[in-house]
């Protein structure tokens, strides 16, 4: 549900910087979610085909680059991701870990015609 | 026509927490210490909140602002009982609070006659994750029901969290909850959580909670000298 802000707040980030580039339309959007930050792809979405509408942004495409969540080890400085379930070092067994990826959650570009 | 790459870069939530570092600003300025509770529904951050009112009050100063999805005063009524000024806000039936509408409950609240916020966001454990609004520190209470896998299961709320409160510690005779697996899993996203076990109902781990809140309170005052 709080996907709807979310999806306004990219609509008008995306806008900002269409205008700023004196753009006709955007053509696509090129979002990146890290695997910690509780965001679902689909609903953006959903919302986005809905408040985009009569908007530079109509027919603008939605890309979505995943990262993982990426951990740091303190005691023996082994770097993992986790692609399943949470888990303490896989080489030395430690819970002294280090979030170092995966809270990304930003607009990284847009491609626009003039 | 050809289309062209415009590179942007930017916090997807940076309105959000732009508006949260106004709100946090205007309480440093008060020298008021705000805490941010979050917690599934039915974990007990309202019995919380009143256990913890019920220690510090009228000592520390206290004021609530209240959460809900529906237009129900349950939460402030119980606070109001106590005394206490509550702010009720309303959401609308969104499933957290943001920066604007903590700042418009802030707007309500006589900041300079209170040493402590407490904010009681709505009952989620993913959305207000991702919401900053510009109180000093996060708390998580979770409760022994609810079982042992909630940071495997809801990791980015425990990223950003300074406390973490264990609620129910009474049923821990009665559920099956392997209290080293939760605290592993938090402490795997959050090596500088302060964990307290509590229970609402007996009174036990009240006091440490509360000593510590003293504490953050004191040096807030400090600071704002």
């Amino acid at each position: 549900m709080h996907e709807l802000s979310v999806t306004e707040s990219i609509l008008n980030i995306a806008k900002n910087h269409a205008e700023k580039a004196k753009a006709k339309q955007v053509t696509d959007i090129h979002i990146v979610i890290g695997a910690l930050s509780s965001i679902v792809d689909d609903s953006i979405q959903f919302y986005w085909d809905i408040i985009t509408q009569d908007t530079i942004c109509a027919s603008a495409q939605l890309h979505f680059k995943r990262v993982p969540a990426k951990l740091t080890c303190q005691d023996c400085n082994h770097t993992y991701t986790i692609e399943d379930e949470l888990s303490p070092c896989p080489k030395c067994g430690s819970i002294r870990i280090k979030v170092v990826g995966g809270e990304e959650f930003w607009l990284e570009s847009i491609e626009i015609e003039r | 026509m050809t289309t062209e790459n415009v590179p942007v870069v930017e916090k997807i939530m940076n309105a959000n927490d732009q508006i949260a570092m106004i709100n946090r600003k205007k309480l440093d300025d008060a020298g008021v210490f705000a805490i941010n509770i979050m917690a599934s529904p039915g974990s007990g951050k309202t019995s919380t909140i009143l256990r913890t009112i019920e220690d510090l009050a009228p000592d520390v100063r206290i004021a609530v602002i209240e959460g809900d999805t529906a237009p129900v005063t349950i939460d402030s009524d119980k606070v109001k009982a106590l005394g206490i000024p509550a702010v009720q806000i309303n959401t609308g039936g969104s499933c957290h609070l943001d920066a604007p509408m903590f700042s418009r409950g802030l707007e309500q609240v006589d900041l300079a006659n209170i040493d402590l916020l407490i904010i009681e966001n709505v009952g989620n454990l993913i959305c207000p994750a991702g919401f900053m609004l510009g109180s000093h520190a996060n708390v998580v209470v979770a409760s022994i029901p609810e079982g042992d896998d909630k940071p495997y299961k809801y990791p980015n709320i425990y990223r950003g969290i300074e406390v973490m409160i264990i609620n129910k510690m009474d049923l821990l005779p009665y559920v099956d909850f392997d209290m080293d697996y939760f605290r592993k899993g938090v402490q795997i996203l959050n090596n500088d959580a302060v964990f307290f076990n509590i229970s609402c109902k007996t009174g036990e781990g009240v006091s440490e909670w509360t000593s510590w809140l003293k504490n953050r309170i004191q040096q807030q005052k400090e600071l704002a000298k």
